[in-house]
């Protein structure tokens, strides 16, 4: 463990409210503890800043460990910064080195504006969960857990798929601001389990749409979202949404029109 | 109707639209290509071939309404695409911005398309209309006399002595000019570029694409894309150097 | 004087929660969407019971102040949850699964509460498996179950490291459904800073949204809080940094009891601190004990020495030594205790001296690198991540953290608190851990609340208010809370000290870690509450609370719950100085065993102790709850 100190400037974002004019600040970080992470090299900035009368920057934060999916930067022009696999609150000063320059931006896209300084709304990501990211499950109507086995390789891959921690990295990395790894993250997840077919082709017709409707981008195949993913969700679940999409635009227009008038 | 609001509307199938096109579009090139090196045989072959091509009348012209239907969607839905897309970024740019994974070809779809789509109208303008080159354009050559059948699947579709326009001269003569021959080769080039991608890209859309055989597949899109532009590379180049005449 | 009636149904205990569903007064269909719900909170307890309560047909508004409900601190919770399935057919049943967790909460909590959560377990892993939460299933495609601390079953149902994330999404994604179809009305990023009470009953609370900094008031029929634990006093805590005490706190002030606030856990299995920048401890799961072997060096020197080079005779591994029977998987309080002990021995490891070993080696002889990165691999990673070692060939330094509040709002069987139309669930309230929580049984207990017991019993109370009996939300009442809060905001700004909030928090954190921590003894504890009333009067004077309250501030955010806890701490240390006992994680020096363990004093402590506020500057009232077993026969905890 060691405990030799460092500085280095930060060039950062700033931005007093949505639509404001934003630009660029530079501040030095001294002392920075290379076991400190990321954002608590950003606590003890934000109270030097208080202490001398600036407004500390404001960086969305929460569970500081990877889970909740709240914090948000752009490091180097890279969303949650150099590390693969990691979110922004598990970057730790050990990454950088004495002398560096680090540029900090907000994570950027239409559906994603800024609210301050490096905090942007991301409930563009809930919208499209309510249209579509769910099982149809009352409470209460549950069969017995056990009455559908799932074969354990399914399982794990729908885990693989349900890590997601909707932090938005993907849009934030693809030149598009496309949502589709996270979109298909969550199709997949549910489209792989038994319990997941009935809606199957309601949800991704739904949540497709609905994340068209909010402004994200389509995809074009480049792969820097699954590059930057903190869960490093695999852009296959993207062909595969793909495939299920394809199939249920098919389906939904062969089906026969139900005498209920039941449609996709 | 949902299907085609579906497939128009949305980003998913405009792309679905795009790879769809894609296939036929490669197919067509892949064709044509091979089609074309006949220019290296017996002049028989490839005048034989362009002979019997225009012979076919209305199944001719329901293909080149069917490909230029494929263009046109193609290149709509690949416009459309692009004008979202950079609506979604936003205004504000990254200050940085780094590539971490997304292949070069990748990043210059649009453009490495819409060269190949200048191509093909000049392309058009001089093999096709003819006003680019009128001088050697097939119309304005000498007539060719077949010195035997040309036959597909066994059957002589153009007879020994019937009298062709000389498409094979009209190639090499119009290859002779520098600049257009030049042009071929960058253009060409491009659309190999074009196809690096698209030819893998294409998979993905359509849901058929794992990174269990990623790799393979670039393997067999490169080698392929590789392939190609060698073989279109080879008729301007070999009547640059005058080895065809 | 608060009246605390526990309102637990005659009848024996297998058939309480049957019996009371069917006496339970009921709101007709036609009438449910003619009441409004307001839900504070959507970790698991918030958000299942949002999607529950609208699913019946209830009129219901959801306030969180994250910015999506599925930022919870629900999400991270790794281990597992529990339910008395006996897939594993090792014995496991409702009573058995009732009877650790009574034992493990060291005899302090309610038998028919946890009869109930234990009764509705199994329902819960249904629920969850309906919604799509892909628990760990075995090759035959059926669940797989894990063991955790506390227990001699495996009846622990997990998603890899990640089950509480996989938990909430589900719940989640029900709350989604549910405001897709309007049932469910969602405020974003708003928190929750006044309960508003009129002639007596919760009708509607007062919000600020953290972005536009705009109070508002909101009335309702029955107010629920699910607003998670207060941990978070303690500054260094496996909390988020949201997390906070100001939902409960405020509705303490308005005449909510508190029970138990001594009642805090300190996890056994935390990354150990690494300097005074730290925001945060980071959870080792638990579950990381059924494979790592805990050890420390059997002689004090060797704090440095690479463990690798510490031959097994020179090892303790302490747990198993004093505890045979239990090991490695003993509770976590007194896993907890033993690791201070071995610490203050000066036989702790690293730097610090502040950290135990969590040894993987014999699980990976036994296993292979790749069954324990199967089963722990996220762990092993965030563990890399932190400290830069690999566990997979050095052994883990861990340390005890603040991890859990068993104490909260007070509340009887039906989750009512002693204000009616008050519902509190989940870590919020104290109901069914007693003085120690036992290893994944607070998701158990989230889901539990909100899926299954709130939904019924809320109908008790909505049935005696006429529908639109509502009071308007620019009442007085209103009109007054909204003022208060809109007052603490001005005067919160108008300071203007010199000293960062975050100086605060710590030296609170610090005082509580020393004094009220895993040790508590009668001399620290009155220093302590000297100690805080002066670090509240001197945060009040010099604290420091930059920018503005009409836009996003987070420096005003965290001003607004510090302040809380300033106050929180002290009943906190009020409690722990009044409950002359040890008992689960109340660990009074004064009460112990030779061997060390806590001597529980049943005939004056086997009670809840609820605070209720006295005003301004008044002392507390510790109001009463007698405990009666019944059916377990209260004994001395023994896991050796
Ligand atoms: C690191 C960690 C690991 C854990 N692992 C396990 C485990 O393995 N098994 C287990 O059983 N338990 C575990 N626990 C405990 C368990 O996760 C929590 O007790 C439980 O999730 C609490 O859920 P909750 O719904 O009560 O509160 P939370 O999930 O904390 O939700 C609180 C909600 O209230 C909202 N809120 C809070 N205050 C306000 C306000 N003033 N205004 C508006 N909204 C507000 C928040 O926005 C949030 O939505 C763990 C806890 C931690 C910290
Ligand atoms: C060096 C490469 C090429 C050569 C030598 C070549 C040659 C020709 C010739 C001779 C014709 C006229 C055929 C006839 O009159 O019977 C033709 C037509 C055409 N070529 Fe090419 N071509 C080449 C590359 C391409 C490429 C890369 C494309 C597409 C991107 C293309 C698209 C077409 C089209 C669309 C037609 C019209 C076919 C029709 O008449 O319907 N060609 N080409
Ligand atoms: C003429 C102008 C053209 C333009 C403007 C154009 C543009 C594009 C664009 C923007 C894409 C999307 C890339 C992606 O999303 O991955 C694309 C894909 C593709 N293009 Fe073109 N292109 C053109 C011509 C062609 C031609 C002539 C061919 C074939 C010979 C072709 C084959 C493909 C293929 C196969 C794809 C992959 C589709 C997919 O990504 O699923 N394109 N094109
Ligand atoms: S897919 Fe990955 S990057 Fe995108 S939101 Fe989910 S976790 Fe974040
Ligand atoms: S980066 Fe963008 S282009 Fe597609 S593969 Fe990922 S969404
Ligand atoms: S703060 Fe929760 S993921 Fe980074």
């Amino acid at each position: 463990m060691t405990t030799k100190t460092f500085n280095v400037t930060l060039r950062v974002w700033r931005q007093e409210g949505p639509g404001r004019e934003g630009r660029f600040v530079e501040y030095a970080a001294r002392g920075v503890n290379p076991d400190m992470s990321f954002l608590e090299m950003l606590d003890v900035l934000n109270d030097e800043l208080a202490a001398r009368g600036e407004d500390p920057i404001a960086f969305s934060h929460d569970c500081r460990e990877g889970i909740c999916g709240t914090c948000s930067l752009v490091i180097n022009g890279k969303p949650h910064g150099p590390n693969r696999g990691v979110a922004s609150c598990q970057t730790y000063m050990r990454s950088f080195k004495d002398g560096d320059r680090i540029v900090v931006e907000p994570f950027r896209a239409r559906p994603f504006p800024v609210i301050k300084d490096l905090v942007t709304d991301r409930s563009a990501f809930d919208a499209i969960q309510q249209a579509g990211g769910f099982i149809t499950a009352r409470t209460g109507s549950a069969p017995e857990a056990n009455a559908a086995p799932v074969a354990k390789e399914v399982a794990e891959l729908a885990m693989d798929a349900a890590q997601c921690i909707g932090c938005g990295a993907c849009v934030a990395a693809c030149k598009n601001s496309s949502a589709m790894l996270f979109v298909a993250a969550k199709v997949a997840h549910l489209g792989l389990l038994p319990q997941g077919q009935p809606e199957r082709d309601r949800r991704v017709l739904a949540m497709v749409s609905t994340m068209d409707g909010l402004g994200f981008g389509g995809c074009t195949n480049q792969y820097e979202c699954s590059a930057v993913c903190p869960k490093l969700i695999s852009h296959d679940f993207i062909a595969r949404m793909n495939r299920d999409y394809a199939k249920a635009v098919f389906r939904s227009a062969l089906k026969p029109v139900a005498a209920g008038g039941g449609g996709a | 109707m949902d299907l085609v609001r579906n497939l128009f509307g949305s980003t998913i199938g405009k792309k679905l639209l795009m790879a769809a096109t894609g296939v036929v579009l490669i197919g067509f090139v892949t064709g044509h290509l091979a089609g074309n090196l006949q220019v290296f045989e017996d002049p028989d072959r490839i005048n034989g071939y362009s002979h019997f091509l225009q012979s076919l009348g209305p199944a001719l012209w329901a293909v080149r309404i069917f490909l230029l239907l494929c263009v046109a969607v193609h290149i709509w839905a690949g416009t459309v695409l692009a004008l979202e897309d950079r609506k979604a970024r936003g205004g504000e740019p990254y200050a940085v911005k780094r590539w971490i994974q997304a292949t070069v070809s990748s990043r210059y779809m649009r453009s490495t398309g819409f060269v190949v789509l200048a191509f093909i109208l000049y392309h058009l303008a001089q093999f096709t209309v003819g006003v680019a080159q009128p001088g050697t354009f097939k119309e304005n050559l000498p007539h060719y006399t077949m010195k035997g059948d040309y036959r597909v699947l066994g059957f002589a579709v153009v007879r020994s002595g019937t009298d062709v326009l000389d498409v094979r001269s009209m190639v090499i003569l119009g290859f002779r000019k520098r600049a257009v021959a030049l042009f071929y080769i960058v253009a060409v080039g491009l659309l190999s570029v074009h196809l690096l991608h698209g030819a893998d890209s294409l998979f993905q859309t359509l849901g058929w694409r794992s990174s269990r055989w990623e790799r393979g597949l670039n393997l067999v899109v490169t080698a392929f894309c590789a392939a190609y532009f060698l073989g279109n590379l080879a008729i301007p180049g070999a009547a640059l150097l005058g080895i065809l005449h | 004087m608060a009246q605390l009636e526990s309102r637990i149904p005659s009848g024996p205990l297998a058939d309480k929660w049957r019996r009371h569903k069917a006496d339970m007064r009921l709101v007709n269909p036609s009438n449910k969407r003619k009441y409004e719900v307001i839900v504070v909170g959507a970790g698991l307890a918030g958000a299942s019971a949002s999607a529950s309560l609208s699913e019946m047909g209830y009129a219901v508004s959801c306030f969180v102040f994250h910015d999506s409900p599925r930022r919870a601190h629900s999400i991270a919770a790794q281990g597992g949850i529990n339910a008395a399935k006996n897939y594993q057919n090792d014995g496991d049943s409702v009573y058995r699964l009732f009877y650790d967790t009574v034992k493990g909460g060291d005899y302090r909590s309610r038998e028919a509460n946890v009869y109930r959560l234990a009764e509705v377990s199994a329902g819960i892993i249904d629920q969850c498996v309906a919604q799509g939460v892909p628990f760990a299933r075995e090759y035959g495609g059926l669940l797989a179950n894990r063991s955790f601390g506390g227990a001699q079953v495996s009846r622990t149902f997990y998603a890899r490291g990640q089950t509480g994330q996989q938990l909430l999404l589900g719940a989640y994604s029900a709350l989604s459904r549910a405001i897709g179809c309007g049932g469910v009305r969602l405020h974003t990023m708003s928190e929750m800073l006044d309960l508003v009470v009129v002639g007596g009953h919760a009708k509607g609370i007062v919000v600020r949204n953290l972005v536009t900094g705009a109070v508002t008031r909101h009335a309702a029929d029955a107010v629920v809080l699910a607003t998670g634990g207060y941990g978070n006093a303690f500054n260094l805590s496996t909390y988020a940094r949201g997390s906070n005490a100001t939902a409960i706190w405020r509705a303490y002030k308005r005449g909510a009891c508190f029970a138990n606030p001594c009642f805090t856990q300190i996890h056994p299995t935390c990354i150990p601190v690494t300097g005074d920048y730290q925001s945060k401890l980071t959870l080792m799961s638990e579950s990381l004990r059924n494979d790592g072997r805990i050890w420390v060096p059997k002689n004090p020197g060797d704090r440095l020495r690479p463990p690798a080079s510490i031959p097994e005779a020179e090892r303790d591994y302490y747990l198993e030594r004093i505890y045979p029977s239990f090991g490695n998987l003993c509770p976590r309080d007194v896993a907890s205790r033993a690791a201070k002990r071995v610490c203050d021995e000066g036989r702790g490891v690293g730097e610090s001296g502040l950290g135990v070993y969590l040894d993987f080696s014999d699980a990976i002889g036994r296993l292979g690198e790749a069954g324990v990165r199967e089963r722990y691999g996220n762990l092993f990673d965030i563990y890399h991540e932190i400290t830069n070692e690999d566990a997979y060939k050095v052994p883990m330094r861990i340390f005890p953290a603040a991890h859990y509040t068993m104490g909260g709002l007070w509340v009887d069987y039906n989750l009512m608190s002693n204000l009616p139309g008050l519902f509190v669930l989940g870590e919020a309230n104290f109901s069914d851990h007693g003085a120690n929580r036992l290893g994944a049984s607070a998701l158990m207990q989230g889901l539990a609340d909100g899926y299954f017991v709130v939904p019924y019993t809320i109908g008790d109370y909505l049935a005696t208010q006429r529908p639109g009996s509502r009071p308007p939300a620019d009442g007085p009442e209103f009109t007054q809370a909204a003022e208060a809060v809109a007052a603490v905001t001005k005067r919160l700004l108008s300071v203007r000290g010199r000293e960062p909030v975050s100086h605060f928090h710590k030296r609170l954190g610090q005082i509580l870690w020393q004094h009220c921590g895993m040790a508590r003894n009668r001399a620290g504890l009155e220093k302590a509450l000297q100690e805080i009333p002066a670090l509240r009067e001197e945060f009040w004077a010099n604290g420091l609370v930059p920018g503005t309250g009409d836009s996003l501030n987070q420096s005003l955010e965290r001003a607004v719950r510090v302040a809380d806890f300033l106050e929180l701490g002290e009943l906190m240390c009020r409690d722990a100085l009044a409950r002359e006992e040890s008992c689960g994680c109340h660990f009074r020096e004064e009460h112990q065993y030779p061997d060390g363990e806590c001597r529980r004093d049943d005939e004056n402590f086997s009670h809840v102790a609820a605070w209720e506020y006295a005003g301004e500057g008044a002392a507390p009232v510790r109001n009463v709850e007698p405990l009666a077993y019944e059916t377990v026969k209260m004994s001395v905890r023994n896991y050796k």
